[in-house]
């Protein structure tokens, strides 16, 4: 009964984080984004300084018509957006964010089915790119197929990396592991992992596959509502989720700096919201890749920086064992 | 600062200097960063009113006491948006057996600002100063015909007409009154030049008899002072 109850509890928690962590970033970012660009951002919804902006953007959104297009494969269609968002929450589930089995559910093969799960995210584009009946749905699917390809190899590379130095899979193994020195020893295999992160994301400056300038938001092109919506919200979780990882693969999760470990998960907390704030300055910050050019980021400087890695992880690990 | 200068001998005029890779990138994320710690500029405008310049051109205002019916203002607006109707009214004469005087009576003074273009070449034209420009801005209307503003309109206008701007510390006198400050100097030269004299005659009178009556002196001072 009482194994139930804590279960049962545990999730309440993460599915809690999963609904609250998207919103916060995506406030985060209408307001670091305005300000980047020396504007305010919302200020009105809620009264101070807009912060219940995304909450009426939900409630705008939920009041829209659900159309889906006469030509399209209805059931796939509208199957879509919980494919792209579902896997996130299931992700979530298995990232440790403190000491002594604070995790949803531990799992032996963690960091093996944290980033399977990932993958399976992306799917959901593919589906509403080819479900939409639609030119530019298509060729975002596309280019998201292609993008998918393209930087999954060095994300499973570079976590690979982290799996050699600790000899496990297990993301809490992973960080009962961890040592200071790692976060020099894997810094590119670090920047990698992120960067792959944020492409498959497809956040700026890798959003080519939805382009809203170009394919008009590519395989998001047909919908419309709480749809849609869900879309963007898959997007927000994915950054969570990903700054999490990155957090918890290459800077030690809730391992302070100095040995200060006290404060648990804050750390992890404080490390995925400067993550995040990174997503979104980098956003701010580049112009969209090119689709040449980020076919040629990923096959001549990702893969090629990540297997590197991988043979100095190698190296390193035989040297001081 | 990519450009190489020409006092700069290791960079060749045809070849860009080889920077450090990824320090453009770097720069970018400076930027932005840079402008997340500044103030923003947005205009705040209906919580906040914007700070104008007193020279705004927000809407005409008329001082109609100024004005003459000279129509100059309608002829001159570019696109017709000025409405002056007027008539003649006869003055008696100011002195018995003098001629009758006709004067203009305005009747009516509208601008028609859907039409205006806030060009101000009314208010430059007027010789009499019966136009100005009001920093008031805020007078938009759901009905077209009423952006048509009558003289009592653009009177009220005319009590937001701020203060003309203060000269520069060094500039040249205002040309009014420059020429009244010149005839009040030559005004006010010329009774002290007489007020001299008159004393320096009176100095003489008195020099030439010391003998005279004791209130004479007095009266005299009296004199001066007043």
């Amino acid at each position: 009964m009482s194994d139930t109850l804590a279960i049962a509890l545990r999730l309440l928690a993460v599915f809690v984080v999963f609904l609250v962590f998207p919103l916060v970033i995506g406030q985060t970012e209408h307001k670091v984004m305005a300000h980047m660009q020396g504007r305010l951002g919302p200020m009105y919804a809620g009264g101070f300084h807009g912060w219940a902006q995304l909450v009426a953007d939900g409630v705008k959104f939920a009041q829209k018509e659900d159309i889906v297009p006469a030509g399209a494969d209805r059931r796939i269609f509208q199957l879509a957006p919980a494919v792209a968002l579902l896997p996130y929450l299931l992700v979530l589930v298995a990232i440790p964010i403190g000491p002594h089995n604070a995790v949803g559910q531990a799992l032996d093969a963690g960091i093996f089915f944290v980033l399977a799960v990932m993958g399976v995210g992306v799917l959901g584009s593919l589906m509403a790119g080819w479900a939409s009946a639609n030119k530019f749905s298509l060729l975002g699917g596309l280019r998201t197929a292609a993008q998918l390809l393209a930087y999954e190899l060095p994300m499973l590379l570079a976590a690979a990396s982290v799996a050699m130095a600790a000899g496990t899979l297990s993301l809490p193994g992973i960080l009962d592991a961890f040592h200071w020195w790692w976060v020099p020893w894997q810094i590119v295999g670090g920047v990698v992992f992120f960067t792959a992160g944020l492409a498959e994301l497809q956040r700026p400056p890798f959003d080519m596959p939805v382009a809203d300038s170009e394919i008009i938001f590519g395989a998001y092109t047909e919908y419309t509502g709480l749809r849609f919506a869900l879309f963007l919200l898959a997007e927000y979780a994915g950054i969570v989720v990903l700054c999490a990882l990155t957090s918890v693969l290459f800077l030690g999760g809730w391992h302070g700096p100095f040995g200060a470990d006290g404060l648990g998960w804050l750390w992890t907390l404080l490390k995925t919201v400067v993550l995040a704030f990174g997503v979104i300055w980098l956003r701010v910050t580049y112009p969209r890749l090119r689709e040449d050019q980020l076919q040629k980021l990923a096959w001549t400087v990702l893969i090629p920086l990540a297997l590197a890695q991988i043979a100095l992880t190698g190296i390193v690990k035989v040297v001081i064992s | 600062m990519s450009r190489p200068s020409p006092d700069h001998p290791s960079t060749t005029p045809s070849k860009r200097p080889r920077s450090i890779p990824g320090s453009g990138l770097a720069k970018g994320l400076a930027v932005t960063l840079r402008t997340m710690t500044r103030r923003s500029v947005t205009a705040q405008y209906p919580d906040v009113q914007p700070d104008l310049a007193p020279r705004t051109r927000g809407v005409i205002g008329l001082f109609e006491e100024n004005c003459t019916v000279c129509m100059l203002c309608a002829r001159e607006c570019p696109d017709w948006c000025i409405y002056i109707d007027s008539h003649k009214e006869t003055v008696p004469p100011a002195a018995p057996g003098g001629r009758e005087r006709s004067r203009n009576v305005l009747d009516r003074f509208a601008i028609d600002f859907a039409l205006c273009m806030y060009c101000g070449i009314c208010i430059e034209v007027c010789p009499f100063d019966a136009l100005f420009w009001s920093p008031e801005f805020e007078y938009a209307e759901t009905d077209i015909r009423e952006l048509t503003h009558e003289r009592d309109k653009l009177r009220e206008w005319m009590w937001t007409v701020p203060e003309p701007p203060a000269l520069d510390p060094a500039a040249e006198e205002p040309k009014e009154i420059a020429a009244a400050r010149k005839a009040a100097d030559k005004l006010a030269a010329q009774q002290a030049a007489e007020a001299e004299a008159e004393a320096e005659a009176e100095a003489e009178a008195e020099a030439e008899a010391p003998a005279g009556t004791q209130d004479t002196p007095d009266r005299d001072t009296k004199e001066e002072g007043t």
